[in-house]
This record gives structure tokens, sequence and C-alpha cells, in this order.
């Protein structure tokens, strides 16, 4: 634990020193650098950076093994024309297919890329910690090496920071040397970017690896101003302790355009030191096809259409 | 891995630059007495744009002729709502040719294509369209049930915001029933020159804009012209005070846009990360060639190494450099007279004791350019805190209580503008009350909107633009 001894009064001690955010500024700060220009090679660099940053994601109710066999040959794999593209930051599934997505990927050359759960109730987060503790353990014994646990948005809301920084600490804990810790607090649903500067300072002094938006299930979602101050949040910390937590949107980032944005945010904000897959994820699905066809185009000069992209 | 931005420049093939103009008098371009001309530049590489008539006291002389002819002719007899039809018309150009507006005012004013095309040229557009609505409201200006022009304005603005200083002086004479002659700023007439392009285009009538190029001396002939009623002036104090002088004892109305000095204070409990936005855009917003910059930095002293902190990493990504590339953050200084100007007062700065950092960005060769510049430690009797600057050049001073951020913003010859950072509302109010200055922003800065009035307590200015105050200006029994 960093900045904080474990005790209420230390949670509330940090939480209250946090400057507050004014909604009006972080707004059009992160709109200024959304009409950033990114052109001809930089254009090229953020579009491989962006898949190798990817979350590849199925979080559905529908899934199969087969859809995630797919999805993992997709991850290791992006473009079968074209083996420069790099392969994406890692698979994210429920808890039930992360055998099989380690499995597949181990067979098909994809050992390291991670496998990541979702954990502790998700999307809602609505059960009891007994729950929560043996959701992230199933995980784990499965072979995640990458947890994303949501927060108590109702403990949160209700005042009660105290059950959400002890949850993200004892979830911790299980995951200790065996996964990283990415800590989602549905920003769509703490609504003020007040409540996520808050947020991610208590969830960096409880011991995340990473904070994260959303879960893909609330709109809005990775919205550029939610970016911007937990990008602020992890520079800050990191000017506070030394130690770099990584970021990852998720939701709503579906074109080249966005994910270009979120870099840009990221360059701009925390800095270069973070613009790689240990520091800067994307959880994404639909993206890495546009990702591919952008790429495609800056290859050939002309767009090749979505039957030249795999749909998997 | 670092993220290095490609070139991204806009195309300067949007526009048609011709070798040179004339004056725009009744209507029409002509040249001027003698055929004389001068030289206008692109400032961030010192490359010849046009060459531009030079008007003689004749050529104003003209000017001031056809104004008060289209003025006693059309201009005042038509029915306000013939004349906003005029305004909305010009307003939909400029709109639609916004693309070859900001190409050129970037080219001959250094400032960013980012900043023409999403500041410049859309508030411009939007003063037309505002005032354009006015044309036929006129009783409701708070002039009286009847109100009249003045009959012809001399306008003289100033190079910082060549097109949209424009638009701050004509919408609102032609709204009100006024002509005017209107002289641009010697180093950026391009735009204005255009602009006369737009009027052509709209058909407006013969001689209700006229616009004469020159310099110093082409605006003390419009100044001193009998034939002229009224004076709006947007430029130095020092200049202001000349005409004021000038005028004095005569019949003209006279409004005037001066320097300022503005104090930006950042309460302790203000929201950190957007203050020092707020910061970064009071001083280094159109390479800080802004009458309303906030200059001075007032901190409080207990967070001042926290935000210097995170102002200098701040400042350290701002991007100086070709105008034109769309990434650009920071232009080229406006002349070389200005950059001179900077140095002078910077070198003072350093030599009265205040520590100096500056971003240490590469510069470009050729052109006019200085960094983006701090100064800590500065007091009040240092000159970087009491003359306008009017560069890329911060002056930071501490204080401990409200009270004493109070003192220290209105103590100034000045009186533009000001900011205030805190999240409590009631401070804010209370900051803005006793604030001696004629714009305060509370949690932004240099925000403008053609609804607002605009002007200067003391030696910033006389009046107000923008608004209805700045349109009763333009009437008989307004001020």
């Amino acid at each position: 634990m960093l900045l904080v001894d474990g005790s209420e009064s230390s949670l509330k001690g940090l939480l209250q020193t946090l400057p507050p955010v004014d909604e009006v500024g972080a707004t059009s700060r992160a709109a200024m650098l959304g009409t950033r220009s990114i052109k001809t090679s930089s254009k090229r660099w953020a579009i491989d950076t962006a898949i190798s940053m990817i979350d590849l994601t199925t979080l559905e109710g529908s899934d199969t093994p087969g859809k995630v066999r797919a999805l993992c040959s997709k991850a290791v794999q992006p473009d079968p024309t074209d083996s420069s593209v790099p392969h994406v930051g890692a698979i994210c599934v429920y808890n039930d297919m992360v055998s099989i997505a380690r499995q597949h990927l181990d067979a098909i050359g994809g050992e390291s890329i991670p496998v990541a759960a979702v954990s502790t109730a998700f999307p809602s987060g609505r059960a009891s910690f007994d729950v929560k503790k043996r959701d992230t353990q199933d995980a784990l014994d499965a072979g995640a090496t990458e947890i994303d646990m949501v927060i108590d948005r109702g403990a949160f809301l209700s005042g009660d920071l105290m059950k959400v920084f002890t949850e993200i600490v004892y979830i911790k804990e299980l995951c200790r040397d065996k996964a990283h810790l990415k800590v989602i607090f549905e920003t769509g649903e703490l609504v003020t970017l007040d409540n996520v500067r808050k947020a991610s300072f208590l969830a960096m002094a409880a011991g995340a690896d990473f904070i994260k938006t959303s879960t893909g299930k609330i709109s809005p979602a990775a919205t550029p101003p939610v970016v911007l101050v937990m990008l602020e949040a992890v520079r800050d910390f990191h000017t506070m302790t030394g130690v770099k937590i990584g970021v990852k949107p998720a939701g709503g980032i579906r074109n080249t355009k966005d994910a270009i944005k979120q870099l840009v945010l990221v360059n701009e904000t925390a800095g270069s030191e973070w613009l790689n897959p240990q520091l800067f994820r994307i959880g994404a699905s639909a993206l890495l096809n546009d990702l591919l066809m952008q790429r495609m185009k800056l290859n050939d000069g002309h767009y090749s259409g979505p039957n030249y992209v795999t749909i998997d | 891995m670092t993220f290095e931005y490609a070139p991204a420049p806009e195309s300067a093939s949007v526009v048609t630059i011709a070798d040179s103009y004339g004056l725009f008098i009744n209507g029409r371009f002509v040249a001027a007495k003698g055929g004389k001309t001068f030289p206008t530049i692109n400032p961030a590489n010192e490359a010849l744009l046009a060459k531009v008539a030079y008007a003689s006291s004749d050529d104003v002389d003209k000017a001031v002729t056809a104004a008060r002819s289209a003025y006693n002719k059309v201009w005042s007899k038509m029915a306000p709502a013939e004349r906003g039809k005029y305004l909305f018309r010009i307003a939909r150009i400029l709109q639609e040719r916004a693309r070859e507006f900001a190409v050129l005012e970037t080219l001959n004013n250094g400032k960013p294509i980012r900043e023409t095309r999403d500041t410049d040229i859309p508030l411009a557009a939007a003063h037309f369209f505002y005032h354009a609505g006015w044309a036929d409201k006129l009783e409701h200006a708070g002039v009286g049930n009847s109100p009249k022009p003045i009959g012809v304005a001399g306008q003289i603005i100033p190079w910082n915001f060549p097109l949209l200083m424009l638009s701050w002086k004509i919408a609102p004479a032609l709204a009100a029933g006024n002509t005017v002659v209107l002289k641009p700023a010697e180093t950026t007439p391009l735009t204005a020159l255009l602009f006369a392009e737009v009027c052509q285009q709209a058909g407006l009538p013969d001689g209700v804009v006229n616009i004469v190029t020159g310099d110093g001396a082409t605006g003390s002939y419009i100044v001193n012209h009998p034939g002229i009623d009224k004076i709006a002036f947007t430029g130095s104090t020092e200049v202001g005070k000349l005409i004021a002088r000038s005028v004095a004892g005569t019949k003209k109305s006279v409004t005037l846009e001066l320097g300022g000095k503005g104090a930006n204070i950042i309460y302790e409990d203000a929201a950190i990360d957007e203050a020092v936005e707020g910061i970064v855009n009071g001083i280094f917003f159109n390479q800080g060639h802004v009458c309303c910059a906030g200059s001075r930095l007032l901190v409080q002293e207990n967070i001042h190494d926290e935000i210097m902190e995170k102002l200098q990493r701040r400042m350290a990504l701002i991007r100086v450099g070709d105008p034109m590339d769309k990434n650009t953050d920071m232009g080229a200084i406006n002349s070389a007279a200005q950059l001179a100007k900077i140095k002078e007062l910077t070198d003072a700065g350093a030599a009265e004791g205040a520590s100096r950092w500056d971003t240490g960005c590469e510069l470009p060769d050729k052109g006019f350019w200085f960094r983006p510049t701090i100064f800590t430690g500065v007091t009040q009797a240092h000159r970087i805190a009491q003359e306008e600057i009017f560069g890329p050049v911060l002056s930071v001073l501490t204080f401990r209580t409200p009270q004493e951020a109070i003192d220290k913003a209105n103590n100034t010859p000045f009186g533009l503008s000001a900011g205030v950072w805190t999240d409590k509302g009631s401070k804010i109010l209370w900051t803005a009350n006793k604030l001696k200055a004629g714009v305060v922003w509370a949690n932004t800065f240099n925000k403008f909107d053609p609804a607002s009035p605009f002007g200067g307590y003391k030696e910033s200015g006389w009046g107000r633009e923008g608004g209805r105050h700045g349109l009763a200006a333009y009437l008989k029994g307004g001020k």
C-alpha cells in the first residue's frame, strides 16, 4: 500500500487532499487534444502501437469455446496477409473461457499473450464479498494472469469508500505475483470527474496495477475527459510515489481516430513513458478491424473494405 | 517509445494572394496617390507576401468622402431589416470562405492555423451574425426609442487578431447604420483586403466600407479628418492617449481598447490541472499578443511550488513552430519590432533580479520567434510586473490572503482583464466584485462571445465593444 496505512482516516486524508477537477476545463483540454492531426509516419506508428495495446475482448452471454478460440487466433495474428502486424496486448474473457483461451493461445504460438478475466461479479459488482473472492480465485486457478475487477459503485456512491478500498486490497492479495490487477470504475456510473479522480487514487493506493474506465456494458464509457483525468492521476501518483500505474480505457473506442486520440491523450498527459502495453491498454473488440483497415490503406493507398479483414 | 507528430501542414493553396493590393474605396480597389506601396510579409519566414498601397492624407480624404456619401445617400436611409440582410450575407460568406481566411490570417500574422481555424474566423463570423440580428432592433439598445447612427466611423485596428478586430469594429457600426473607414495594422493588412472582396461579393453598397492601408501616419489622417464623426481604436495605450489628445475639443466620439496587464489569480482551492491549462491559455494563446492576456500570475504562496512544477511540465509540451502546421500551439512573433520589445523587457526582468525560465524548445532559423518564458520571484516593483510585454512571457507573483491578491491585482494603471481560479463560488463572486477589470473570467480564460461587452478600466480604455453596450457606442446618445 502506498500513500495510506490502510486505516479509514489515512484513506480519507489522502482523498481529501486531492484538488478538485473542473469539468468544463477538463472537457475543453481533452477536446483540444482531440484536434491533433496525426498523419503519415506518425499514424503508422500509432496504429501499430494501438494494436499492441488492445485487450481483445469478448464478454457476451453467447460466448462459446469456438468464438474464444477464433478470437485468440486473431490476437496472435491479426492480419493473416501481413506478418508485420504486432499481436494484441491480451485476450479478455469471462472466467469459464480462461482455460480455453490459455490452451489455444499456447497451442498457436501466443504464449506471450496474457489472458485477462473479468472478475468480482462483473459487470455490476453486486454480490457478496465472499462470492467476489471466489470469482477471482476461480479465474486465477484457470490460468488468468490479469484480473479485471469491478469496484462496488454502490459502496462508492454511498460514501463507504473503505469497503471499496478493502475489496481491492484483498483481491490484490489474491493476485499477488500471479496476476496483474486492473480495477474497473465504471465511470458512466460514477458520473463526475471528481469521482473519477477520487476512485483513481483510492484504487492506486489500494494496490491496483492498472486503473480501467469501464465494463463496456454502460454508456458513456471511456470518454476523453475521463481518460484525461485518469492519466493525470497516474502522472501525479508517479510524482508522489515513483510508481507507474497503467491506464485502460474500455468501451466506445471503435475506430482508429478514437484510438489515436487516446494515444495523444497519453502522450501529452502522462507522457511517452506510458505509451506501451505495460502501462496502457485499450479494451475493445471492433476497434482491431478498423485499425487493420487503416493500416492496409496506409500501405496500399486505398481502402480495401471490410471483406479484406477477418471477422472472428 | 516516443510519439513524434509528423508534419501536418495546412495547404496554402486555398487562398490566392495577389502581387499587390490597392486601397478599397467606394467599392473598388484603387492605387494610392503616387502609387506608393509597402511590403507585407509572413513573420514566420520573412517571405514577401504582397505589396500593399500606402494611403496618403488625400487617399484618406477620398475614403471619408465615399463613406459620407454612402452614409447620406444609402446606408442611413436603408430600412434596418435590409441592413441586417447585408450583415447576414457577410457572415455567411465569412463562414463559407473560412478556410481561406484562416490560411491568409496565419500567413500574414504568424499565429497557428489551429487558432485562426478554431477561434479567429468563427468568432469573426459570429460577430456579424450577432450584429445582423440587432440591425432592426436598435430601439432595444438602451439609447431611447428612436436611435440614430453617428455617421462616419474611423476605425483603427491592431495586428494581433486582424479579422476579428475588424469584425468587432465593422459589424456594430454597420448594424447601427454608420459607414466606416477602417485601417488595418501595418503588418497585417491582408485579411482586411480579402474582407473587402467579401463586401463586393455580398453586394454591399459602395462606400459603406472603405479600407485604407498604411502605417501610423495613415491612422493619424483618419483621427484628424474633420469628416469623421467617431473614432474607434484598438491598440497600445500610448497611441490611445495620442488619439484622445487629438480628438479633445472636437465633436468626435471615441472608444478606445488599449493595453492590459491582466492578473490571473490562482487560489489554493482551485482545480489545479485546469488552472494550469488556464495559465497556459491565458498567456501563451496567440503568442501572448493579447491585450487581455493573463500576463501576471498571482498564485497563493502555499501552492506556488506545485503550480510551478506542473506549469513547467505543461509548458514543455507547447509546440512552437510552423504556424501552418495543424499541431502547432504557438506561432511566430508578429514583427521584428515586437520581438525587439519583448527582448528588451525580458532582459530588464532578468537584470532586475527575477528568475527566468524558458522551455528551451528549438526555434526556426528564419522569422521572428520567442520561447514560452516565465519569470518567478517577480515583485510589483519590477518592470515586467507593470509594463505590457505583449508576448509569451509570464510574470509570477505570490500572495498570502485573498485581500492581498486583490490589492496586487488592482495595483496597475491598467484594468482590462483578470482571472479567478477557485472551486468556491462565493469566493469567485467576492473576488470579481473587488477586481477593477473590465472582464473577469472565473475558472477559464480568454473566452469571447459577441454578446458579451468587452473593455477596460483606467488606462485600458474607454467604452465597450460587443453586446448591447458595444452597439450603443455606435448610436447617438450611446457611450
